[in-house]
């Protein structure tokens, strides 16, 4: 099957518009005949149930949390991306665009990009009428911060819970349409087939998670907005139940899977602290706009510091390496994510490491202190060269910007990061990769599309910060409302689907199957037993930096281990009842077939870019060295039976618009 | 460290439930509650007992999903965090710890802790919300200026995550900051004026149907609410409360 990407011709500019002015429309009358499926509630399903509400669909919404509003794009911190140039410093919807497509290491599809960055004002617009509180300056205005990969300040925020006010307005435009009867709301359900008849998505089957009992679900499409697959890792910044199901059980039907390899270690979380951690912390990358990343310049202070000996504030300005500064001199602490990792995980494999594990390095805000302080006693007339009262005015200061953050740090590390430097160290956080799918961001299953973080074609092989919340809501508020509606057009006068139908029959019954399986297997481990040898050999060989070698040993590894765990888990409990350990159990066997396949297009990609670091290629410098001759593809990967067997297609990237260059942020 | 655990274990909403002891070990300060439970779960499946269920999601104080009582107190002894931010540094060795679910007429039990809590997804059904269509054809986002105050007192009201802390916690099981914090994230906004009349009185409505009791201005809830929404948040409620009975 040849991968049609469906990108409209035409300049750049004028191809979402064009295409918007060609499609097929669904009028009014006709809207309320066709049923729509959407599997998550993030910005992505969420605002895609709210707007098709409104347009008229009937909407079925499933989520596995308790409510909607607990989807985890609610825990993104710093900010959200808008091509509005307030600040007047020269930004505009080709600069989005350009910066998005370099930060993504070229490795993104330029029409799809392009229409994000268009689509991006319309975004702010919409959230500041719906009542979301975006922070503001003294004249009323919307206040902007700057984030990693961009020379202008475009990042829109409401303090460090951007994420939080954002999903709330799409999940107040979503109460609006509950409440209207437009939306039919499923909380506590899990997808965990979908059904196709005569080749189209007609329907899912889905779990009520508080009684056990499985259920039929017909529509006449299905959208898939269930995030990202970080928790393959076990320990990511991902929620607890943040998984990979909806996506993998709709990649098993047909629907081909795109650069899995393409993973996100973001490179300020909080350090793992022992064998218990159940998920790490992200502290918001907008912190790099005021701290400074440095690690002891001489090694025997970061050994000192390691053993206790030695304090961070002990060592003289002379003494501290700030790498990124150093070696970036032109976007310093604000690189992009994959930049700022690798060049942390260079310094602590190096031993310049400040913490036990030897895994940290320090973000540090005495600087920013300092400097809003004085400015501060130079607006109040106050005595700029009174160090405790700076001190105090820009602590004052910081806090008011990051207060929740350094709250949090706090809390986890009982360390006050406004007297001595945060430890940071990088972490699983966001996954580029995910469902192919085409402009129209439908799969390669006709009638089932995917949107948001478990779709692939925004970010490349690297996510700047604040865009992934940009594209949840673009995709759900501003595209998928007209690409579904042109592929809908055609089934007006097909009445309800039935359930009944055999296909229907037949998927339930294999979901059945392996739930028997499960609580009739009696082995002697937990389903976390397995999930956490599975995230130790992904952080080890396929983690920030991988090659041929560990690539090939973690592929036969991750066979192994699926099938000791179909032979050995232990889920107690009965299939009748809400039960955590059977819920975990379908989650994991899905983490423990896309681990393999991760592995495969790791180990097929011969190139460095972005998230994707191959220890093989790279430049002098430690840089990432991208093969764009043989490269420049999306590799996109078909089902057949198990992951060392799923079939290669590639979808060729043209870049008419952008020069593909080294990316450089020196 | 070395706890007894004393656990509210409750088959289903029928079941009758009741406090069930487990001793514990091993536990280190750096671990989060709910770290500390992952442990016990481990332990008791591979004993081949039950785990314990409760809920969690994000683990990093946002979500709301997480929800225990914890020695009599909401999210536990620790201030201005949720269950999952508790770290165990807060007790001692030795001691003994009851868990119970958020308990309120109007979150019924669904098994051990997990409680239901969708009566305050209703209260949002019924008015939690602004008026506008997603279509994006608004105006500009800078057309109205916000006082920053009023944008920042919002913002203060609308970082509630709806956990429940509010209810569990007041000896009458009202609902009134949380739905007072979602009434004043609106009410304080321009944008939310338009239907500040019908909002009011379709939220507290619902509220009422759903079984919460009423405000007697004990204050604990405040207290004990994990992201410090204000009492002044109830105090706006009544007043626009009032302002809407009043225009009918």
């Amino acid at each position: 099957m040849a991968l049609d990407s469906k990108i409209p011709n035409g300049p750049i500019a004028d191809k979402w518009t064009n295409y918007k002015d060609h499609i097929n429309l669904v009028n009014p009358a006709n809207k309320r005949n066709l049923d729509i499926i959407i599997v998550g509630t993030g910005l992505a399903g969420g605002s895609a149930a709210a707007t098709l509400a409104e347009l008229g669909y009937n909407v079925k919404a499933f989520c596995f949390q308790d409510s909607p509003r607990r989807a985890h794009s609610i825990a993104a911190q710093g900010g959200i991306n808008a091509a509005k140039n307030y600040k007047g410093d020269g930004d505009s919807v080709y600069r989005l665009f350009y910066d998005t497509v370099k930060g993504g290491d070229y490795r993104a599809r330029e029409a799809n990009v392009h229409r994000l960055a268009e689509v991006s004002a319309n975004i702010i617009d919409q959230c500041v009428a719906q009542g979301v509180p975006l922070a503001r300056e003294y004249g009323g205005l919307l206040d902007n911060r700057s984030f990693g990969g961009t020379l202008v300040s475009r990042t829109f925020y409401a303090q460090g819970q951007t994420g939080q006010q954002l999903l709330l307005g799409a999940y107040s435009a979503m109460n609006r349409q509950i409440g209207r009867g437009k939306v039919k709301m499923y909380n506590r359900h899990e997808m965990l087939d979908i059904v196709i008849v005569d080749g189209k998505a007609r329907g899912i089957i889905a779990r009520n998670l508080i009684t056990g009992e499985i259920e039929r679900h017909s529509a006449h499409a299905v959208v898939i907005g269930s995030g990202g697959y970080g928790n393959v890792f076990f320990l990511s910044t991902n929620a607890m139940g943040s998984n990979a199901t909806a996506a993998w059980k709709i990649h098993k039907k047909g629907a081909f899977f795109a650069n899995p390899c393409y993973t996100q270690i973001h490179p300020t979380c909080i350090p793992v602290s022992g064998d218990h951690q159940s998920k790490l912390t992200l502290m918001s990358e907008s912190l790099r706009n005021d701290g400074r990343i440095w690690v002891p310049a001489k090694l025997e202070d970061a050994q000192a510091i390691r053993e206790g000996k030695k304090k961070a504030t002990d060592l003289s300005e002379a003494e501290r390496d700030y790498f990124l500064e150093r070696r970036y001199p032109a976007f310093g602490n604000l690189v992009p994510r994959d930049v700022a990792s690798r060049a942390a995980k260079e310094r602590c494999d190096a031993g310049f490491g400040v913490n036990k594990t030897g895994e940290a390095v320090y973000l540090d805000f005495a600087a920013a202190i300092e400097r809003y302080g004085k400015e501060a006693a130079y607006v109040k007339g106050l005595d700029a060269n009174d160090k405790a009262l700076v001190t105090k005015l820009g602590t004052d200061i910081v806090k008011s910007k990051y207060g929740n953050l350094f709250q949090m740090y706090l809390k986890i590390v009982d360390e006050d990061p406004y007297v001595t430097p945060m430890m940071i160290y990088p972490a699983v956080h966001y996954t580029m990769g995910g469902t192919w799918v085409d402009y129209n961001l439908m799969t390669t299953i006709p009638g089932c599309f995917s949107i948001g973080e478990s779709n692939f074609s925004d970010h490349g092989a690297n996510r700047l910060g604040a865009s992934a919340l940009m594209q949840g809501l673009a995709d759900g508020y501003f595209v998928l409302p007209y690409t579904i509606g042109d592929y809908l057009a055609p089934d007006i006068k097909m009445g309800p689907i039935s359930t009944d139908l055999p296909e229907f029959v037949e998927a339930e019954k294999a979901v059945k199957d392996q739930i028997d399986r499960f609580i009739n297997n009696n082995g002697t481990h937990s389903v976390d037993y397995f999930h956490k040898k599975l995230g130790k050999i992904m952080w080890d060989k396929v983690g920030m930096a991988r090659n041929e070698k560990g690539l090939n040993e973690a592929i036969v590894e991750i066979a192994a281990l699926r099938e000791e765990f179909y032979r050995d888990v232990k889920v107690p409990g009965s299939a009748n009842e809400f039960n955590q350990e059977l819920e975990k159990a379908t989650r994991v066997a899905d983490f423990l077939e896309l681990g393999e396949l991760f592995a495969k297009d790791a180990l097929h990609r011969n190139e460095s870019c972005g998230g994707h670091f191959r220890e093989e290629y790279q430049t002098e410098e430690g840089e990432a060295l991208r093969d764009d001759d043989n490269f420049a593809y999306v590799a996109a990967w078909e089902y057949k039976g198990k992951p060392s067997d799923a079939v290669l297609h590639k979808e060729p990237l043209n870049y008419e618009n952008i020069k593909l260059v080294q990316r450089s942020y020196k | 460290m070395k706890l007894t655990l004393k656990i509210w274990r409750q088959k289903n909403a029928q079941d009758k439930g009741g406090i069930v002891d487990y001793p514990i070990d091993g536990i280190e300060p750096d671990m989060s509650f709910l770290e500390m439970l992952d442990v016990l779960n481990e332990g008791l499946i591979n004993k081949g007992e039950e785990p314990v269920a409760f809920d969690h999601d994000c683990r990093e104080g946002i979500c709301g999903m997480c929800s225990l009582f914890i020695n009599g107190e909401a999210h536990g002894p620790d201030r201005g965090v949720t269950t999952c931010q508790l770290h165990m540094r807060m007790f001692k060795d030795g001691d003994t710890i009851f868990i119970e679910p958020f308990r309120a007429k109007a979150f019924p039990v669904i098994k051990d802790l997990v409680v239901d809590r969708s009566s305050f997804d209703r209260i949002q059904h019924a008015g939690g919300f602004i008026s506008v269509n997603t279509s994006g054809n608004t105006i500009d986002a800078n057309t109205i200026p916000v006082p920053k105050d009023d944008a920042d007192k919002s913002f203060d009201a609308a970082a509630c995550i709806g956990c429940g802390a509010c209810v569990a916690t007041c000896k009458n099981s009202s609902a009134m900051l949380f739905v007072g914090a979602k009434v004043s994230q609106y009410a304080l906004l321009p944008q939310g004026k338009v239907e500040a009349t019908e909002r009011v009185l379709n939220m507290v409505h619902q509220m009422d149907l759903e079984g919460f009791g009423n405000c007697t201005n004990t204050g604990a809830c405040e207290v004990e609410c994990p992201k410090g929404i204000s009492l002044e948040n109830i105090a706006r409620m009544n007043r626009e409360y009032l302002a809407a009975s009043l225009k009918g």
